[in-house]
């Protein structure tokens, strides 16, 4: 999104050009940025965590291991700055990289399934008019609003039944059939003028191809909002392996990283910046996306 | 395929697995409901009048309805008065990916960085004492996350977390509205909180109801936090529903969870329709 589109004329300052005005703005933004920043420190926390020695951060620590009095304290420089909790993450933990990988492949599966099917169904409630269209797509909705925990049993019966449980397809299968991408890509498809569509009919285009050629291209937006809502929700998975998963090999990251105990919390540290990153790449790279799908998700049908 | 038919092709996947995975064994979980979980025989709505006499569920249930109404206005009000105020700034971009950043924060990650907050011997309690003058030691500092402290401590977490995602919606609902009838009121002299009483907020109604509705599906999202900080059975202040699925699904108890999923996705499906009916009319 643009600058210029950002900006709502509803309260125009008048006095921008007066030094009080001047003034005025320059305070409005001071205290807006205040609390947001506080959105910083526990960032910054995790990163010096992260390259803090083993008894550097012990040092810090001992209060809340119950091993001193006193009161927990920190530096945001360390004394000795050191990558020894990488490298001994990322070179001499296995279990650390097995479950990396498998967030990875959870999440890569669950997109994946989310472009194969949720795509189409969102073109199907967008661009043609059927029986029961409305119908349907409030009980998508609805669904889309339920919490995990309402549809837990539900999920566990049929997962059970199918024999799924303890694996991942546990977890990937109800997520890839999540109603929520079928409506930010819905909110995208919306946009596109169904006379477009009909004029490419016209002209002798099968739906097929006008699903190709026109939704694809011109719903992108909606459907790159959609990965990026997804990635940041699939990414932090935490209800579903809890619950489906048995087996910690199969766990994803997010469930590695409650597991470590104080004792190692340079570990910790280092491994809650590594799940961090892939999150902060994505949040990065897509915040324009991020947004129009936070706003295509709240159209309503 | 012509045009009649393609939706069918389109929709299908979708649909098929929506009714393999949510909605036929949630009509199985509705009939399951009616029985005994071990034998299977027909009670009736014996297991209905258990949860309802269960002290654990209600519990659960006054939390759960205390949190969502003491966040959600919170969080609706303070996300409006941010995008208000952001919609009058420069850099606008910058200090929107600001607030949206805690959405990119793995859950986790938090939970480490709340624990050597809020323990009894954690900074809040360290700076705390230190602000009332470092004397009074006499009052022993608190485990905010074993006191009922623990529900406040949520809500601001939930805040956090969500915040951006709400003055997102909250812009995206400003930027519509009439330019003309704001100028228009403008040039008639209606001053600028007029202007915000009389334009603005009655044209935000829609976005307002789709605020509502998406917060409260955040808002059960907060479990993740309360379980990696406090547990599976954390301080009763924050013993939420979540929390009490969770523990009936570890322990079997799958006739109640039967009966609470039925009550709860019925109290739901009620709330978005009367939602729905009530204020997203005007679209």
């Amino acid at each position: 999104m643009s600058e210029k589109r950002n900006k709502c004329k509803w309260n125009e300052s008048k006095y921008v050009h007066t030094a009080a005005g001047i003034l005025k703005v320059y305070l409005s933004e001071a205290v807006l940025l205040l609390p947001a920043l506080l959105v910083c420190i526990p960032v910054l926390i995790l990163l010096t965590g992260s390259v803090m020695g083993r008894g550097e951060l012990a040092g810090y620590l001992r209060p809340v291991l119950g091993e001193a009095e006193g009161y927990i304290s920190w530096k945001l420089m360390p004394d000795y700055p050191t990558f020894e909790n990488y490298k001994r993450l990322l070179l001499e933990t296995p279990q650390f990289f097995v479950l990396f990988w498998n967030s990875i492949g959870m999440v890569a599966a669950i997109l994946f399934g989310h472009l194969a099917i949720g795509v189409p169904a969102a073109w199907a409630f967008a661009a043609y008019e059927f029986p029961f269209r409305k119908w349907l797509l409030t009980v998508y909705v609805v669904l889309m609003l339920l919490p995990f925990q309402v549809t837990m049993l539900s999920s566990y019966l049929v997962l059970n039944g199918m024999g799924l449980m303890n694996t991942q397809k546990a977890v990937v299968l109800p997520a890839v059939f999540s109603t929520f991408p079928v409506f930010v890509c819905y909110g995208g498809f919306r946009q596109i003028p169904k006379e477009m569509l009909d004029s490419a009919r016209i002209d002798g285009a099968g739906e097929a191809l006008i699903f190709i050629r026109f939704a694809l291209p011109l719903g992108k937006g909606g459907i790159l909002s959609a990965l990026v809502l997804g990635f940041l929700e699939y990414w932090n998975l935490m209800e579903q392996p809890l619950a489906f998963l048995e087996d910690k090999a199969l766990w994803p990251l997010s469930l590695y990283l409650p597991e470590i105990s104080w004792q190692q919390a340079g570990y910790a540290f280092a491994a809650s910046v590594i799940t961090l990153i892939p999150a902060v790449f994505v949040f990065l790279a897509g915040q324009d996306h991020l947004e129009k799908g936070i706003v295509y998700a709240g159209l309503k049908g | 395929m012509g045009k009649k038919t393609a939706w069918i092709f389109f929709l299908c996947p979708s649909f098929t697995g929506v009714l393999i995975f949510v909605i036929c064994p949630f009509a199985d979980v509705v009939r399951r409901s009616f029985l005994t979980a071990m034998t299977g025989q027909f009670v009736g709505i014996e297991n209905y009048r258990m949860i309802f006499q269960n002290t654990a569920f209600r519990t659960a249930v006054r939390n759960t309805v205390l949190f969502t109404f003491f966040c959600i206005p919170l969080m609706v009000a303070l996300g409006l008065a941010i995008a208000l105020a952001l919609s009058e700034i420069r850099h606008i971009r910058f200090v929107k990916s600001l607030y949206l950043f805690p959405m990119a924060m793995p859950t986790a990650a938090i939970a480490i960085v709340w624990k050597m907050l809020f323990y009894e011997q954690g900074f809040f309690n360290k700076y705390l004492l230190q602000a009332a003058g470092g004397g009074n030691t006499q009052r022993a500092p608190a485990d905010y996350l074993g006191t009922g402290a623990a529900f406040f401590l949520l809500a601001a977490t939930y805040i956090w977390k969500n915040l951006g995602y709400t003055i997102v919606l909250w812009l995206a609902g400003i930027m519509g509205i009439n330019e003309e009838m704001l100028e228009a009121a403008k040039v008639d002299g209606a001053g600028r909180v007029q202007r915000l009483i009389y334009i603005l907020l009655p044209g935000l109604r829609g976005s307002m109801y789709t605020i509502v509705v998406l917060s409260f599906l955040n808002s059960f999202k907060i479990y993740r936090e309360a379980y990696l900080v406090a547990g599976a059975y954390p301080h009763e202040s924050i013993y939420m529903l979540q929390h009490l699925f969770n523990n009936w699904f570890v322990n079997l108890d799958l006739d109640k969870m039967a009966a609470a999923a039925v009550v709860c996705g019925a109290v739901f499906a009620a709330g978005i329709w009367l939602l729905q009916k009530g204020w997203g009319s005007d679209e």
